[in-house]
Formats: structure tokens, sequence, C-alpha cells
């Protein structure tokens, strides 16, 4: 993951596994995940160089202690999983807990589709590890060579009926020294017992019957609830306000004047809290609230004038992030066939079911925080910061996430309630209503992509111009000098997996404006839009199938690297191409569909894993309906099959959402949707049926949570250009587009 | 002044402003947060609770209008989970998230009190009015054919 977590200081590799104390249980220390793992200036480095911790007790509990937040992907599933298949434990035994926030590290991340493509092996080697020492307190104890000895099921096993229980073994296992990580074996995934299958997920029960407790549902006695009146344009400020009808409302305690945060890596809109003993208290006293505000620098943006932008940066000419071959020499030579469109991606918002709602209890010695949160370091070290305590004092309790998407990776929503806290004296949950949700939030970015494509006698693309504009992630929350658009913007565009030898990408960004970051898949959804579309394009100007385009255009084995550093494994066009041919094969791609319906296809490579997608439309009336998705994926080992297929279908929904239904659009300064009336999202009726297939390649894990989003939109419009011959340049795709 | 209704079996009395939602009076004044907000204007589902044994959207109803009614919340749907559209929602591993499943649960359950064995039309019509975001749609679909059928594990 890159993007705005708190850079400093220096990088640190990742560390092996320190035995933390012995006695009663054997425990082991670990980092999880060295791409996330930064350390602080030497001088604020605490003693604890951990992330994650594995406790065997003396009761036979299993116990695994992680700094990763469930928000329904299932990490408090797959990452005991791992761990039992090498501690040779039954996966039921495995319990996890949530790890306390820790000032030193800022490791707790979870987003980027990383948890189980980081965290397999450095779980695997601490399972493996623990095991090897139970097997040699064993052996020590029957006098036995440990070569011997085997494990089962949370016990080690020796000739002739020996049996210990790691319960009983714990205690002189954690004099022993412990095995370096590098060098421990791991199991042959061939004997995989846990790995690779579906157990229930842990927690599912408690989502159905109302004890899961989000952020939104923390109670804490004493405290009180809060709605925030935030600038409606962004960048704007309270002109002048009149607290008395507000406080009038019954229930309303106080209105409290926040002051805005912009600093690095640190965003809130500041504005007015109204503090009250109810949130429907909280919420009439707002709507009594007399405020004006003051438009700000940003008052005069919109859609328009951002576009208008955009059009002028791409004729200007953008950076050149990619040049190979002579573009402009073969797209201008005499008698080129030429292709050319212009695409247009708008803002979304992420929308997650659980508005974002923070609970804050400022105290003379510390802060604590209850959020439901993706990285609980950066509420932390912002609190700390703005508040003046030091970040130690700070203590982020992660609740399970109603949806986070990326919005809840930011801080602002826990900082917000801190300073509110510390205003009331008392401890205060801040609600953002679905308004506040939808209006304030950081949105995927806006962008304008002009591309031209020339074909060569075969038909098969020659040359490829992508020249894009957009408003930028990194612009918005790195420094200027830091500030690095091939790790945010051009991802999936600038590493195309197809061989075309004149290849030209141009990137141009907007200057530091609207709030936008991370959403599900982040650029990967703008860019396999556009990518795949055009694709199709060239494939319908050549007379070619597209699925035979691109595996031509695929045919020679090759590694694609991103031009960025540390964005994982280059694109292996051999993996690509077979999830393309697999997902063909299962939708039936060389047979005629069902009658009155069309298919279109497209895949993408994103963090780490490639995605294929065959979908089946029909249009009616100037209105698509998507009745079949068949996806394949090769996400390397495939640790929980059931929660893979559970992911893609939710990043199918996710990007049809995109696709059919909503956008956030921008008017003087502000946006102008507010709720789901007029920001909608997919139904039930208008769900397809979606049939995941794994490709197998024998890769160890790669990403899931984001890589079955970016081929849906794409493969739609594909297959609603197969269906009616109008191609689908902007989204969301509106009626009038089809009529 | 007091308004007094059923919650869950037992009687309770609030002494709130009339016109403050169900939904608010549930969270905020009895804890009971197993019943979600999420839009506040009817539009997602996620309030949804049983009054007088009929799905009901509690973001937009006001207190005054449950006076001497039996409200049942997702938290008393069963003593145990072990409702049978709770079953089926384990069974088909349905929730992501989990936040909107309480109100798809409780439409759910009344939809199969009135229709036991409905139709893919009938599960759009019944629930065409909630939203989930993380796109667990056609678990839900499965798992309330799976409760219609009596199947739990």
């Amino acid at each position: 993951m890159n993007g705005p977590l708190p850079r400093r200081g220096f990088r640190v590799s990742r560390r092996g596994f320190v035995k933390l104390s012995a006695g009663t249980a054997l425990v082991l220390g670990l980092r999880l995940d060295d791409a996330l793992a930064q350390a602080p200036p030497p001088e604020k480095a605490t003693p604890n160089p951990f992330d994650a911790w594995v406790r065997i007790g003396a009761d036979e509990s299993v116990t695994l202690i992680l700094g990763k937040s469930e928000m329904g992907q299932g990490v408090y599933t797959a990452l005991p999983m791992i761990l039992a298949e090498e501690l040779d434990v039954e996966f039921s035994r495995v319990k996890v807990e949530q790890a306390p926030t820790n000032a030193a590290w800022y490791n707790h991340g979870t987003g980027g589709s990383s948890s189980v493509r980081t965290s397999y092996t450095p779980l695997r080697q601490a399972g493996a590890a623990a095991r090897a020492m139970l097997v040699r307190a064993a052996a020590e104890r029957w006098t036995l060579d440990a070569a011997t000895l085997t494990t089962q099921s949370g016990a080690v096993v020796g000739p002739a009926g020996k049996r210990l229980s790691y319960g009983a073994l714990v205690g002189s296992a954690a004099k022993l020294p412990v095995p370096d990580h590098k060098t421990v074996p791991l199991k042959d995934p061939a004997s995989f017992r846990v790995i690779g299958r579906s157990v229930p997920r842990v927690d599912v029960p408690a989502k159905t019957n109302g004890s899961g407790r989000f952020g939104i549902d923390v109670r804490v006695p004493g405290m009180l609830f809060a709605v925030v009146a935030r600038p409606p344009a962004y960048g704007g400020s309270v002109r002048k306000y009149d607290a008395g009808a507000a406080k009038a409302v019954k229930g309303v305690r106080q209105v409290v004047e926040l002051p805005k945060v912009d600093t690095e890596g640190a965003f809130t809109r500041g504005g007015l809290a109204v503090v009250a003993d109810s949130s429907y208290a909280a919420i009439r006293g707002r709507e009594a609230l007399q405020v004006e505000w003051e438009g700000g620098p940003n008052a005069g943006v919109s859609n328009d004038s951002l576009r208008h932008d955009f059009e002028a940066m791409i004729a200007k000419g953008g950076a050149v992030v990619r040049s190979d071959g002579d573009v402009a020499g073969v797209l201008g030579a005499a008698g080129a066939r030429v292709a050319e469109a212009v695409y247009e991606l708008p803002f979304q918002a992420h929308a997650p079911m659980e508005p974002l709602n923070a609970t804050a209890h400022v105290k003379a010695d510390g802060v604590e925080v209850w959020m439901g949160c993706q990285g609980p370091q950066w509420p932390q070290g912002l609190i700390a910061g703005v508040l003046g305590f030091k970040p130690e004092q700070v203590v982020v309790h992660t609740t399970l996430l109603g949806g986070g998407f990326g919005r809840r990776y930011a801080a602002d929503f826990g900082l917000e309630a801190a300073q509110v806290s510390k205003a009331a004296g008392a401890p205060v949950q801040v609600l953002w209503t679905r308004e506040d949700d939808m209006q304030h939030c950081f949105y995927r970015p806006f962008s304008l992509h002009h591309l031209s494509a020339a074909l060569g006698e075969d038909g098969l693309p020659v040359a490829w111009h992508h020249k894009m504009a957009s408003t930028s992630i990194s612009t918005f929350w790195d420094p200027p000098e830091r500030v690095k658009h091939e790790e945010s913007e051009i991802q999936g565009a600038v590493n195309l997996p197809y061989a075309i030898p004149n290849l030209r990408m141009e990137y141009s960004h907007a200057a530091r404006g609207f709030p936008v970051m991370w959403w599900r898949s982040v650029e990967h959804s703008v860019n396999a839009f556009v990518v795949e579309s055009f694709l199709d394009e060239l494939a319908a100007a050549a007379r070619l199938d597209p699925l035979a385009l691109r595996l031509k255009l695929l045919a020679e084995p090759r590694q694609v690297k991103h031009p960025a550093e540390g964005e994982g494994a280059p694109l292996d066009t051999r993996r690509f191409k077979a999830v393309l041919e697999l997902a063909a094969e299962k939708a039936g791609w060389d047979t005629p569909p069902p009658p009155g319906r069309f298919r279109g296809l497209a895949a993408h490579y994103s963090f780490e894993s490639y995605a294929a997608e065959v979908v089946e439309v029909s249009v009616s009336q100037g209105k698509p309906r998507v009745h079949r998705v068949v996806c394949a994926v090769d996400c390397g080992q495939v640790v929980h099959p059931d929660n893979v297929a559970a992911q893609m279908e939710g990043c199918i929904v996710y990007g049809l959402t995109g696709a059919l239904k909503s956008a956030i659009t921008v008017k003087d300064g502000r946006v102008e949707q507010s709720n789901f009336h007029d920001y909608e999202m997919l139904r039930i009726h208008e769900m397809p049926a979606v049939e995941v297939f794994f490709a197998k390649s024998g890769a160890p894990p790669t990403g899931v949570g984001e890589p079955g989003l970016p081929p849906i939109a794409p493969a739609v419009a594909n297959a609603i250009f197969a269906a009616t011959g109008k191609r689908l340049r902007r989204l969301p795709i509106r009626e009038s587009d089809l009529a | 002044m007091a308004i007094r209704f059923t919650v869950n079996g037992a009687s309770r009395s609030v002494d709130v402003d009339p016109e403050t939602p169900l939904l608010w009076v549930l969270r905020d004044t009895l804890s009971l947060t197993g019943t979600k907000y999420g839009c506040g204007m009817a539009q997602c589902g996620a309030c949804t609770v049983h009054l007088d044994g009929e799905a009901t959207r509690s973001c937009v109803l006001p207190v005054s209008a449950v006076e001497g009614k039996k409200v049942t919340t997702i938290e008393g749907l069963s003593p145990d989970g072990s409702h049978p559209v709770q079953q089926a929602w384990i069974a088909e591993q349905v929730p992501q998230c989990g936040y909107c499943q309480p109100g798809m649960i409780m439409t759910t359950a009344d939809l199969l009190a009135r229709k036991p064995k409905p139709t893919d039309a009938d599960i759009d019509s019944a629930l065409g009015g909630h939203i989930c975001r993380c796109g667990t749609y056609q678990r839900i679909r499965r798992a309330v054919h799976r409760a219609a059928s009596g199947g739990g594990r």
C-alpha cells in the first residue's frame, strides 16, 4: 500500500520472530508485513518490534494477536487458517485477538488487497517454528531424536503411542532457542489440510444476531452524541453562525467550533459540532443551527471546470510516463489506420453501509478512541499531534467495520471525535449522517483520457497513445517533493500486458483540489475501463473477435514490469492469458449466447492477481441488464475458496454499481449527491448470476479484495456494444447513451 | 411524556421527543444497537424491525407511532440466533461486513411468515428496498430459499 500513510524515518527489514516470554505459554512475536513496516526515527523507537504474536497456552489455547481489521473480507478466518496449517492444530482452536495500537510501527494497515499475500509466509514460518520447538521439547522429554516424532492436531506424537499435547509442552518449549524463520522447514502445499478449505467464517454468526459490534454501536458510560456541520464547499469555512436555536433543541448540550486540519497526511474539514444527549437530538440541533459559510478557494470548482482544465492539460502535453518505439511517427504516417476516442470516469464515493463514525474520550493523561478503521496508527498519530499527546498516550480500539473500501483508511473521522470530546469534556460519538458520509468523502479521482491507436495490416494495434489527466491522490496527500504519480494514477494503463511495439503514455494532474483517495481497486477501476474498452474498439475496427485479438497480443510470454518500485511482482502474460481463456471457456465464448443476450469480456492485472470476466447482457428500451458474469481469477494459492468467491461477487457488485448506477458530481465546489436516492446502489433484483473459477498457477497467494472489480465495467460496456453497436466511453451508463 | 411499548417481549417506557424515530430510541435510549442506521430516509433497509410482526423501517417511524405496540428487533428474533433465517444466513455464509444484514434478516423473516415458499420475484419485491454495498445479494437469495425449504445447516 502506498499513499498517505505517514512516511518517516528508515525502512527496516522484517525481523525474525523472537520469543517474548516463557513459563505458562509459548509466545512468538513476528513482523507480518515488510511493505507496510516503517520505523520511526530511532529516538522515537519503542522496545516493541512486533506487529503480531502467536501465543500457545498451557490450557491448549492458541491465540493469534494481530493488527488487521475485519471488514467482511475474512481476515479473521484466513490468517488463523495459515497459522493452524503449519502449527498443525485444528483451525477451530485458533482464536484471533486484535493487537493493541503500536505507536512505533505503521503496521496495522488493512488495505491494498494485502493481508493474505503479505502475511502468508510469515505466518507459515511462525507456525512451523513453534511446531519445531514443541517437537524438540517432546524429544528432550522422551530422550528421542526429534526426527522420529511428528505432530497431529495439537499434539506431538512419538513411537509406541507416545503423545504429548502442545499445552503440556509449552513450558519447556519456551526455554528453547527459536529456529531461524528463513530456514525452518515448511509443509509441502500438497499436504495442506486447512489451507484451501472453506471453513465457516468466524465473524459470521455475530453478524446474524445483532451482537456484532461496529464503531457506531460503541457505548461508553457517560457518552454524548454529536454531528458536525462541515463547510459545504470543499475548503470553505464558517463566516458566522448563531447557535441559539440549536441549543434550544431538547437534548442539545453545546455547539463546538472545530478548526480544520490540513497538514501532511492529515485533513479534516472543520466546522461546527453539535453535541447532544442522543444522535437524533444532535441531528435536530444541526438542522436548527444558523450558519453562513464562506465558499473558499474552491467555490468555483465543478465537473465542467475540471474537465476544461483536463482538456487544456492534455492539449499542452503531460509528463511522459512511458515511451516505447515511435508512436508519433506510426500514428502520423501516411495512410495509417488510426482510431481515436475520449473516455471520462467520474468521482465515486465509497458509501459503506455503516456511515463514518468514531467515539473518543479525551482525558488529561491520554485519549481512548473506538472506531472501525483500516489503519489505527494513522488516527493515533494524528490525534496525538493535533491534541498535544504522545502517540503512546492514544489508544485506538478497532471495531468491526461496516464496510471500508478505502474510505476507512483516512483518519479524519477519528480526529474530529477527539476534538469534540476534548471540547465537551466527555466521551463523544461523532456520527456522520449518510449525507455527511457522501458529501465529505475522499473520492475516487475524476479523469479524462484521450486515446489513439494505429492498426497494422493484420488488424493488430502497432501504436497506442494514452493521454490522461485527473485529480490526483498523491497530489492531495503528499507534499510536493514526494508526489509520485506513477504509484497512484497510471497503474494498469502504463503496464499493459499486450505486446504493442509503439507505446506512449502521458499523465497530467490537476492542482491540489478536490479530496480524493483510494476507492476499492483505486486507479485500476479507471484504467481497466479505458484500456479494455479501447482495445475492444480496436477489435471492432479490425473486425477481429475481442478474445482472439487479446490472445494474439499475449501470444509471446513476457514479464511486464511496473515502472514504480514496490508495486509487487511483474505481470506475467501467461497467467493473464490463462484467466482470459478460462473465463471464455466457462462462459462458452465460442458458442452463441442465449437469445437476446450479448457477451462482452475484459481482463485486468491488479494487486498481483489476474482476473477476467465474461458477461451476458440484454438491452431493452435503453436499459441494460446484466444476466450473468463468469469470473476467472488467478490469485495464486487459494487459502479460502468460498471467501475468494465472495470477494469476487462483492467486487463485481461494487464495479457494476459504478458502471450502471452512480457518480459523484461537483458544482460550486460541493458534491451534488446526498443519499441513496441520488447516488443509487445496485439492488437484489439487478444482481446477475456470478460464477467464479480459479486458474491454478502454483504461485503464492496474491490479492483478493479488489482484483475482481476492474474488469466488470469494461466487460459490460463491451457487451452493450455487441448488443447495440453503441460505444460507451463514460460511466455510469446513462439511458441517453443508449437511446 | 412517557411512551410505552413492548420491545422483544419486555415492556419499555421512554421519555423522549415523540418525533424521535424509533431507530434512535432503540439505539441510543435502549442500547439495542443491532438495528442499524444507514440512510435515515427509508432507502436502504438497514433499520428494519418488526412492528406487530410486520417489517417496518424504524428510521422514519416516530416513536409516538409505536405506543402500545410490539417491536421486535434482530436481538429478539430468536433467543439464541436459531431462527431459520439466521441459520440459513450462516449456512450460506451470507454476511461480509454484515452491517446491512440485520435488516435483510428481519425483512426475510417477515416475508417467510407471509409467504413460506417465496419465488424469486417475491424475494426481489421484499428485499429490493434493501442495499448491501458488499454485494451479498446472490447469497441472500440462496439463503432465503434455504430458509424456506427448512434447511439451516
